[in-house]
């Protein structure tokens, strides 16, 4: 191309820039539909929030139901498990921040904070583990809250990590109390 | 480009003449056929208008490339398709939710809660393994009036009602030539909701010598036969309309029409949207293009 | 895919692993340095418009089968789920629908191309072969998807196609069940014909680069139909060609997305929006627009055997093209009768199109059997015989003398027509 270089170089240059750059742009927007089909479909954002009747939870009885596809455990504490989980100083916390979907990102993980408000035996919380995403067993471990089985991860009656290689209080999920004895999570 | 030019008029040329045989050919076909077609009317009862008349071009809010619909519209075509069309008729791909969607009938949040609780929505089973009735949610389906199509046809005179989610885009009169190349050019899509306001609005009582099959409503606007199973749906002043839009069959059908073909193609809006950019993108791209293409190979005979 | 290679990378990675793996080389003396003929015309942007094809209906249908369900229960609400709910599921679907249709106008028009400009004849008889191979694998692949949506017509499609091979004498019923998987087309057929369509388009893809290689061995033809002499003949295919061909697709792409947003469902069946019901067959059965010659073709012949026969004999006839035309000279611009031919037989592939998806009853059949006599008549008789008898015009002395006019040639000795690097 070394004889059409002594024409007008600028004008050329800047013609060859603009259309590479218009094409890349074009390439750009084209592969955003592409990642954008693998995101959460417009059906499973709309999952309807799920009901369940807690009349029949007798004291130191758990229901799980399953919420967006993952188990959510809705356990009437006994009154030796809610002493226990108020009498854990937030200093021995691994994680102070109580992870409630119903209060602000930023509250510490007190058991009044992770319990329901005003109903301090009933305790709401998405069974998932929050190292690796394993199912901790209820009632289990050195705290008698839950343990998980696959890498010893350690909570304590509020669902909070105590010990082991979860990073994270496990997470309650936004729910109320339609009657007292009905609740709607979700 | 001299090349190219010279290509496309001969392109051009050979179009016309393959025009020109098929049309030949298709002189001959509509000779030969007269008897033939008439062979077939008989078989369906002797009707001078089957072949059916063709649905007429309506104008649509929906149609051309600057096409939206148009919300209050698809509001008052749900108030139709609710009051009478859900009697019989079920919409199982379509969701309460979306009667929210912006580019539909764009109802609140609110509006759409309580419209879907109007509808009892089977669930469960619960505790006891029973299924249950509640209130709909957004997230539901539109429930089916009928539990499957058995209990649909044997309620209505042994022809199941279709289902309504499709209808829009399912049915298509052909358009026959020139009509399907011009139809290209004007973009044309609007075939089903044409249909289905021609339908709605052409039960006529049948011209002298012909018969209807008992159950049968005489239609020359149906399809598949000069006469369809369903009783003429709509009368004037059937719904009560709020915004004071006429109440007339014609009206209502236009409503409904509208309201069937969002159900069908619910994200035309953003299609015609999105087109729109991209085409025009196109063209910058292609004009850029055809100057770099020229600049390069300026001084080069080809 | 081209001999010799001039890349010599100066960045010290780059040069260990060319010493290792060649690829670099191979991508420089293919699309960078390869001599084209300087006198293409954009009919030959075909070629790089069909690659793109390929690849784009390859990632949208991977992207849908993560949507996907092929189930014959499932497989039409999943369809209608990735239309309404997934995220631009729309736009995707309607890509990969039109874009099937986008390929094949694209490869009709690359074959039109070849059989004008006589690309087919020696040395490229193995090229053409394998591009009908791809012919063929692409109508496997389009008629295979049409039946994925499980809608009414994919459903018959598929029954009326599949029941082709039940004309074969003593074992077409076998065949027929054992294409099926069942006694009808049904979950089974749905699942086997998913599994051949995501396969399919990489063996295309696998014959696409046999296509790509055997080009490269004598290069491009060209509208002269005279063979590269010398370098002046040539450009390299950087910028030079790599611009025309983009400028091509993109006046192509206007065109797709005119389908895409616009019209979506013009090339498609409104029956396909009901779902499959197998008691209850449409109307007026048609098949994908791409296929209705030889659909008419097939129609046309009163016997079951025989209009299958012809069907597969209209393709079959194609591969054979090498070597029924008796021509010497390749391009159709200097050979004046067969130019003539060239546009009849345009126009007869096109009536049968038309007559394709015309019911099959009176002047319709006629006009389908004249057409079809003269599809084969002109692949058996006019292309042996118009070489023995047919005058070609004279031919220009080198590709450089019909650009550039007789005795220009040496003017332009220093173009730049030469390989070189930038």
């Amino acid at each position: 191309m070394a004889q059409s270089a002594a024409v007008e170089p600028t004008r050329r240059d800047f013609l060859y820039i603009a259309t590479g750059a218009v094409g890349a742009v074009g390439l750009a927007a084209v592969v955003w539909p592409f990642i954008d089909q693998m995101n959460p479909d417009a059906s499973a954002l709309a999952l309807a929030s799920t009901e369940v009747d807690i009349g029949s939870i007798q004291t130191g009885e758990s229901v799980t139901v399953k919420w967006r596809g993952k188990p959510v455990v809705i356990r009437n504490r006994t009154a030796e498990e809610v002493s226990a989980a108020k009498d854990a100083p937030l200093s021995e916390l691994k994680d102070p921040i109580a992870r409630n979907g119903n209060l602000p990102a930023d509250a510490p993980a007190t058991d009044a904070n992770r319990a329901a408000t005003g109903k301090e035996n009933w305790f709401v919380m998405v069974n998932v583990c929050t190292h690796l995403g394993c199912i901790p067993l209820g009632q289990q471990g050195e705290y008698s809250g839950w343990f998980c089985p696959c890498h010893g991860s350690v909570y304590d009656t509020a669902g909070r990590i105590r010990k082991g290689p979860a990073p994270e209080n496990m997470a309650i999920p936004v729910y109320s109390f339609l009657s007292d004895t009905k609740i709607k999570i979700g | 480009m001299k090349t190219l030019t010279k290509s496309i008029a001969r392109l051009t040329f050979a179009l016309s003449l393959g025009v020109a045989t098929a049309t030949l050919a298709g002189g001959i076909a509509s000779a030969a056929e007269e008897p033939a077609a008439g062979g077939h009317a008989a078989a369906e009862g002797e009707t001078p208008h089957y072949p059916m008349i063709k649905p007429t071009l309506e104008s649509w809010s929906f149609a051309g490339v600057f096409g939206r619909f148009d919300t209050a519209q698809l509001q008052r075509g749900y108030q139709v398709y609710k009051e009478v069309c859900s009697n019989c008729h079920s919409m199982h791909l379509v969701s309460f939710r979306n009667l929210a969607d912006e580019g539909g009938p764009h109802f609140s949040e609110e509006q759409v809660k309580t419209l879907a609780a109007t509808f009892q929505v089977q669930d469960g089973p619960n505790d006891a393994g029973d299924m249950f009735e509640r209130p709909g949610r957004p997230s539901d389906r539109f429930p089916s009036p009928f539990p499957n199509p058995q209990a649909a046809a044997a309620a209505n005179n042994g022809k199941a009602p279709p289902d309504l989610s499709l209808m829009a885009k399912a049915r298509a009169v052909e358009r026959g030539f020139p009509w399907f190349i011009l139809d290209f050019f004007t973009q044309y899509e609007e075939g089903g909701p044409d249909y289905i306001h021609g339908l709605l609005t052409g039960y006529t009582d049948p011209p002298a010598g012909v018969t209807v099959p008992p159950g049968g409503h005489y239609n020359p606007h149906f399809i598949s036969g000069p006469s369809l199973a369903m009783p003429p749906p709509l009368s004037d002043g059937q719904v009560t309309y709020t915004d004071g839009t006429p109440e007339t069959v014609d009206q209502y059908s236009r409503d409904v029409s509208a309201f069937l073909m969002w159900a069908a193609e619910p994200h035309l809006d953003a299609r015609k949207r999105t087109g729109f950019q991209v085409i025009l993108f196109l063209i910058v791209f292609a004009g850029l293009l055809y100057y770099t293409k020229k600049k390069i190979w300026a001084n080069i005979a080809h | 895919m081209a001999g010799h290679s001039t890349y010599n990378p100066q960045n010290p990675l780059l040069k260990w692993f060319e010493a290792r793996l060649p690829i670099g080389g191979l991508i420089h003396s293919s699309f960078i340095v390869f001599p084209n003929p300087r006198n293409l015309n954009y009919w030959w942007t075909f070629g790089g418009i069909l690659a793109f094809m390929l690849v784009a209906q390859i990632a949208t249908g991977v992207v849908l089968v993560m949507h996907y369900t092929p189930h014959a229960s499932l497989a039409f609400n999943s369809v209608e789920g990735i239309m309404r709910d997934v995220n631009y599921g729309w736009l995707l679907r309607y890509l990969h629908a039109n874009g099937a249709s986008m390929f094949f106008i694209a490869v009709y028009i690359h074959i039109f191309r070849g059989l004008y400009y006589g690309s087919y004849k020696n040395p490229r008889e193995v090229l053409w072969v394998l591009g009908m191979i791809i012919f063929l694998l692409m109508m496997a692949t389009g008629f295979m998807g049409y039946v994925l949506p499980w809608g009414q017509m994919s459903f018959w499609g598929a029954t009326v196609i599949t029941n082709l091979f039940s004309a074969i004498p003593l074992v077409g019923e076998k065949i027929v069940i054992w294409l099926w998987g069942g006694f009808s087309v049904d979950n089974a057929t749905l699942n086997r014909f998913f599994s051949l369509h995501y396969l399919l388009p990489f063996m295309i893809a696998g014959v696409v680069i046999l296509h790509i290689w055997a080009l490269h061995i004598p290069g491009s033809n060209n509208p002269t139909g005279v063979s590269v002499k010398d370098k002046q003949d040539t450009l390299p295919f950087h910028p030079y060609f790599t611009v025309k061909d983009a400028f091509g697709l993109v006046c192509f792409l206007i065109l797709y997305c005119w389908f895409v947003f616009y019209l979506p469902n013009y090339m498609g069946h409104a029956d396909n929006y009901i779902e499959a019901n197998p008691l209850v067959t449409p109307a007026h059965i048609v098949p994908e627009w791409y296929f209705l010659p030889f659909y008419a073709i097939l129609r046309s012949i009163p016997s079951k055997l025989g209009g299958v026969i012809c069907m597969f004999g209209a393709i079959a006839v194609l591969f054979a093209v090498p070597w029924l035309d008796t021509s010497k000279v390749r391009s159709a611009n200097f050979r004046p009768l067969y130019r003539q031919f060239f546009w009849i037989f345009v126009a007869v592939a096109i009536g049968l199109g038309y007559l394709g998806s015309a019911p099959p009853e009176g002047g319709y059949v006629i006009a389908s059997r004249i057409l079809t006599v003269y599809y084969f008549f002109h692949f058996l008789v006019i292309l042996p015989l118009l070489g023995l008898f047919e005058k070609p015009l004279p031919l220009p002395a080198s590709i450089t003398e019909s650009v550039l006019g007789k005795g220009a040639a040496a003017v332009t000795a220093g173009a730049p027509s030469a390989p070189q690097t930038k």
